[in-house]
């Protein structure tokens, strides 16, 4: 249902106050970019927000994400009260982030990508998990799992500073500020900035 | 066994028919390794120990009958043995103090029996029988020098008709075979410790390298000479007194670009003397070569690319003679602390590999070849293109299987920078950082694991991360000068300036800070400035706020510019380019920052290209 012009303003504004990355007329694009998104999605949310899968199209085709489990994560990320459907204020302040996030702000958004089960910790699961179709070559006497654990362990002692076996965000922390590259370490979950 | 016998083993000039083995350290140790290999032949290989030879091994011994016992007809003074061939002729048979044997089981046998006169025995059986291989097996395995292509046809025979004499004919060549090989290494191993220094082999190393030298661009050396023109009927040139000492003659090498070197041949090494003093005599007199054998090298000043690679190859066969295994782990610098400054002889450089293991003829060089003042040559502190690094870096021929653990830390990286996603390679390399990549070995560890062909085809992707991680480690490592000729024989150059239109910031000053670390000789100048790369790095100096207030980021970008132009300013045609390009109004507007780290690169390109020669 389309919003009456006041009660647009108002949300606009609101917005741009809680988000500190944006202007106004940028708050106003993203939210008729957000009413489009709506449209398109089925109506199970009744015109409140849209879901899953057309997030997901919407951050494949706008920034060239394509891993599902990344944009899985990112998803929950978003819809913060974890209602599985993400409303405008969801949207407008995740795309903040995502866009024009300061290296903090990037930094917890991308421990919280994963941190696959949101224990605070990022395991030597999590990281296989997210790490096992990076080997394009392997040499075919070793077994192909074997490759994915090294690297594993090589990931874990360059950025394991307090030795427990798994990353805390203090751990990432530390080691992305020592290391700008380190950001997306385990699988893009920004946009690219092309 | 044959080979080993015919080349490694010493046999005196024949008197008469047959030689006969000497007595010698070598000759023992073959002896006892033969006879090592006999005994536990029927042990080890009962079934090929059941062959029976074409022809019987006969020699005359000293062994009589009353050492044989069970397994043998002992009749008076003949003996035979109970176990017979397929012709029923017994396999031993000792005769009139002749012996015959026709198997290895018999033979390994008789030598348990000999005890402790098997040593004479082996000797008196390999004196008459010189090649027992043709005995054993017949006349097409002969010792043969050149290829052998016995075990080829064996092996074709083997497939065809598959008979079980024929396989163990096989396995027998095999195992001989083998036992050649052992031969051959340990006999190596001694001789090469014997080899000592004759004035022969100096007169031939110095007239090859004479040829060598002379003036001109292409030559190796500018000169080669004796001290004296007088040589002495043993082909020494040095004076009696000193020939006692075991010296054989002095040379005066004057190297293209440094001072000469004065050198001292003797049986125990080549050795370079230290104080040069004025008055002839005084070297002479105070020579001290050490009773220890040093390993040195002479440091090769090469300015000519072309003969690199041959001179290394003549070289090193120069210095076989020189380097003596036994002594050479240790780093001992023996300088003679002789009052007045007196000349002394101080070995150059060490080897680097274990001793002893000189498992090929081909000696194991580690000897360092620098050029001289390589560092203080590139230094960025000096002006005038006449200071320039001018020579090759030859490289280090890296001897023996002693890698370093850094070398299998990068090869596991290299795995997932080679063959893994991007993520995958970010995460390698930046672990790869931290390995110590300021020490050489690592760096060359690098470049030898084919990692470096690597790090620079990902310069050539798109991916920003890659390219940034990789520039930071190319960046470091490119301070070695082996490994700056090898990124810009590699093409590495032009991938980094066409980074420096991209437009991720960071990128472009990484760019920049590599391209001023390669360019420290003079072909990668010339390369930057073909492919517009001066251009480009002064664009990086204008900076966005034209005010005066210098951003940090701007000055860091300009920083980096600048240290790549001041790199490049040293070639006179990249002078007239930057000029060209208006860099020097650019570069005098940055005059006016006062952050240090930014004044000096900016001065130090205004200074080379305000120091043009015309």
């Amino acid at each position: 249902a389309a919003m009456s012009r006041k009660g647009m303003k108002l949300l606009v504004d609101s917005l741009t106050r809680s988000s500190k990355h944006f202007n106004k007329s940028e708050v106003e694009c993203l939210v008729n970019l957000f009413d489009t998104l709506v449209a398109k999605a089925s109506s199970d949310f009744a015109g409140v927000g849209f879901n899953r899968i057309v997030f997901r199209d919407t951050l494949h085709s706008a920034f060239g994400m394509t891993d599902d489990v990344v944009l899985d994560r990112v998803f929950s990320i978003f819809d913060r009260d974890n209602d599985g459907c993400i409303t405008v204020m969801e949207w407008v302040e995740g795309l903040g982030v995502l866009l024009r996030g300061t290296l903090d702000e990037k930094i917890k958004h991308c421990f919280r990508v994963y941190d696959l089960n949101g224990d605070g910790y990022i395991s030597r699961e999590e990281m296989f998990q997210m790490l096992k179709n990076s080997l394009l070559i392997q040499s075919a006497d070793e077994e192909p799992d074997e490759g994915i654990k090294d690297l594993v362990e090589i990931a874990l002692k360059k950025m394991d500073h307090d030795h427990d076996g798994k990353l805390s965000f203090m751990d990432f922390e530390k080691a992305v500020r020592d290391e700008n590259l380190l950001l997306e370490a385990f699988g893009p979950c920004l946009p690219d900035i092309k | 066994m044959g080979v080993a016998l015919a080349r490694a083993a010493q046999w005196t000039a024949a008197g008469s028919g047959t030689g006969t083995l000497e007595i010698t350290p070598l000759n023992e140790s073959l002896l006892n390794q033969i006879i090592k290999f006999a005994e536990d032949f029927s042990t080890k290989h009962p079934q090929e120990a059941a062959f029976v030879f074409r022809e019987p091994l006969e020699w005359k011994t000293q062994l009589d009958s009353s050492v044989f016992g069970e397994g043998y007809d002992i009749n008076e003074a003949t003996v035979q043995s109970e176990a017979r061939g397929k012709d029923g002729q017994p396999l031993l048979v000792l005769s009139a103090s002749t012996l015959r044997v026709r198997s290895f089981d018999q033979l390994s046998r008789l030598l348990r029996i000999a005890m402790e006169k098997k040593l004479k025995e082996a000797q008196a059986c390999l004196e008459a029988n010189r090649d027992p291989i043709v005995k054993i097996l017949g006349p097409e395995y002969g010792t043969v020098e050149g290829e052998d292509m016995s075990i080829l046809h064996l092996f074709d025979k083997v497939k065809k008709e598959s008979d079980l004499e024929t396989e163990l004919k096989m396995k027998i060549v095999l195992l001989l075979h083998q036992l050649d090989l052992q031969l051959l290494n340990s006999s190596l191993k001694q001789i090469s410790q014997d080899v000592r220094l004759n004035p022969a082999a100096v007169n031939n190393e110095v007239n090859l390298l004479k040829n060598f030298s002379g003036q001109g661009e292409d030559t190796v050396l500018e000169s080669l000479e004796y001290t004296s023109d007088y040589m002495f009927s043993n082909g020494c040139r040095a004076p009696p007194w000193r020939q006692v000492h075991g010296e054989i003659c002095y040379l005066v090498i004057k190297p293209h670009d440094t001072d000469p070197l004065y050198i001292t041949c003797s049986t125990a090494g080549v050795f370079l003397n230290g104080v040069i003093q004025k008055a002839t005599r005084d070297i002479h007199s105070t020579v001290h070569p050490s009773k220890t054998i040093h390993a040195w090298t002479v440091r090769s000043f090469l300015n000519h690319n072309m003969l690199k690679n041959i001179l290394e190859k003549i070289i090193s066969v120069f210095f076989f003679f020189l380097n003596k295994p036994k002594s050479s782990s240790e780093k001992a610098s023996k300088k003679d602390s002789e009052e007045e400054g007196k000349s002394s002889t101080v070995p150059l450089t060490t080897k680097k590999t274990a001793s002893g293991k000189s498992k090929t003829v081909k000696i194991q060089q580690t000897s360092k070849w620098y050029g001289k003042t390589s560092s203080s040559l590139e230094d960025v502190g000096e002006s005038s293109s006449e200071t320039d690094e001018d020579e090759q870096p030859v490289h280090r021929q890296e001897g023996g299987t002693d890698l370093s653990p850094e070398y299998w830390g990068v090869q596991k990286l290299a795995k997932y920078v080679k063959g893994g996603d991007p993520t995958a390679t970010v995460i390698a390399l930046c672990s790869m950082r931290d390995l110590n990549l300021s020490q050489e070995t690592c760096q060359l560890a690098i470049k030898d694991t084919g990692c470096l062909e690597v790090l620079i085809n990902l310069l050539d992707t798109e991916e920003i991360k890659c390219q940034t991680g990789s520039l930071k480690i190319l960046k470091e490592i490119s301070q070695n000068v082996l490994i700056r000729h090898a990124i810009a024989d590699l093409g590495g150059l032009e991938i980094m300036v066409k980074i420096l239109d991209s437009p991720d910031t960071d990128l472009k000053c990484l760019a920049a800070e590599t391209i001023a670390n390669v360019a420290r000789f003079k072909r990668a100048r010339k390369t930057v400035r073909q492919h517009g790369g001066i251009k480009k790095l002064v664009e990086l100096l204008e900076s966005i706020s034209a005010g005066s207030s210098y951003q940090a980021k701007d000055t860091e970008t300009a920083r980096c510019g600048a240290l790549a132009l001041w790199s490049c300013s040293k070639s006179t045609k990249n002078k007239k380019a930057i000029r060209k390009a208006g860099g020097i109004p650019l570069l005098a507007r940055w005059l006016k920052c006062s952050h240090t780290n930014i004044l000096i690169p900016i001065v130090g390109t205004l200074q080379e290209c305000a120091s043009e020669v015309s």
